[in-house]
């Protein structure tokens, strides 16, 4: 094997790829002087979230974050980005009181969201990708036979992000906002067009 | 013996709690209409990884539909809110949200 590495260690890594990615796309957004720089920057985050999500199990959500929000959303940013002709945005690395106080409320909700979260950090998530097969044993415990190693995993954590539970679910328990949902879309629709037109008074 | 690998829970939750932030101070800064937007559809997407963080975490897949409609809803609001900021910029030819005041009085 060429890279021979372990797969913890690789998950780690991707972790870390993505997510530093992902702020320096939000950084890009937040600091671009051109709309069309800080829409690309977007893109960049939209995509380092989807590998977040892979790297999470969620295969589905991934690959529909990529092609409605990387795909769809974003040229329709762009398009009217480049319809307006925009110029470039002056004076977005000034600093002064009111940048310095959005900063300052930034931070304190970083550190608190932190705060909040900091007991979560032992939680059992991730499936294990290193083991070809498993045995199962009592009490939703699993034995890997490539390593021997016993985990835990619940009975959900085998279907989680796969299309077919997904699509089970949308079309049973969650009906009434899937059709709701495509009522909103239509409403959407019809509300820009009437918004966007051309209007004439005569 | 119980496995915790690491990367856990709580990196996916700082990633998404940063990445909030950032669009919050996005909206709090920036004046370009667009670029608020575009900042807006970052905090639903930050949002959104934490919803699935919390899925994973729950091993139960309601957060992850709870995205799904997150992400239809924010379909729809982008695409009226461009469709208001080509209205505005037909009539003002500017979408500098400081100059946009029509409501004040």
């Amino acid at each position: 094997m060429l890279f021979d590495f372990e797969p913890e260690m690789i998950q780690t890594l991707l972790f870390w790829l993505f997510a530093l990615l992902g702020i320096a796309g939000a950084l890009g957004l937040i600091f671009n002087r051109n709309p069309i720089y800080a829409a690309l920057s977007l893109i960049l985050n939209f995509f380092s979230i989807a590998g977040l999500y892979l790297s999470l199990g969620a295969e589905f959500l991934a690959a529909i974050q990529i092609l409605v929000y990387a795909g769809a959303i974003m040229v329709l940013f762009l398009f009217v980005i480049m319809l307006l002709n925009l110029q470039d945005e002056k004076g977005v690395l000034n600093f002064d009181a009111r940048r310095g106080l959005a900063f300052l409320l930034g931070l304190a909700f970083v550190a608190e969201m932190i705060f909040v979260f900091q007991d979560f950090s032992t939680q059992v998530y991730a499936l294990p990708s290193n083991c070809t097969e498993y045995i199962a044993l009592d009490n939703h415990q699993y034995q890997c036979v490539d390593t021997d190693e016993i985990y835990t995993l619940l009975p959900e954590d085998f279907a989680f992000g796969k299309v077919e539970p997904i699509g089970n679910a949308l079309m049973t328990e969650y009906l009434f906002p899937f059709e709701m949902i495509s009522v909103i879309l239509l409403v959407a629709l019809v509300g820009a067009i009437v918004v966007a037109r051309k209007h004439t008074y005569n | 013996m119980e496995q915790v690998l690491t990367p856990n829970i709580f990196s996916y939750l700082a990633v998404s709690a940063i990445l909030f932030a950032l669009g919050t101070i996005g909206v709090m800064t920036r004046r370009n209409g667009i670029v608020v937007f575009m900042c807006i559809e970052l905090m639903l997407n930050s949002v959104n990884l934490a919803l699935v963080a919390f899925s994973r975490m729950q091993g139960d897949s309601a957060g992850s539909m709870l995205v799904f409609f997150v992400m239809c809803v924010a379909a729809a609001e982008a695409v009226v809110g461009l469709a208001v900021i080509i209205a505005l910029f037909r009539n003002k030819l500017d979408i500098d949200i400081n100059n946009v005041n029509i409501f004040k009085w």
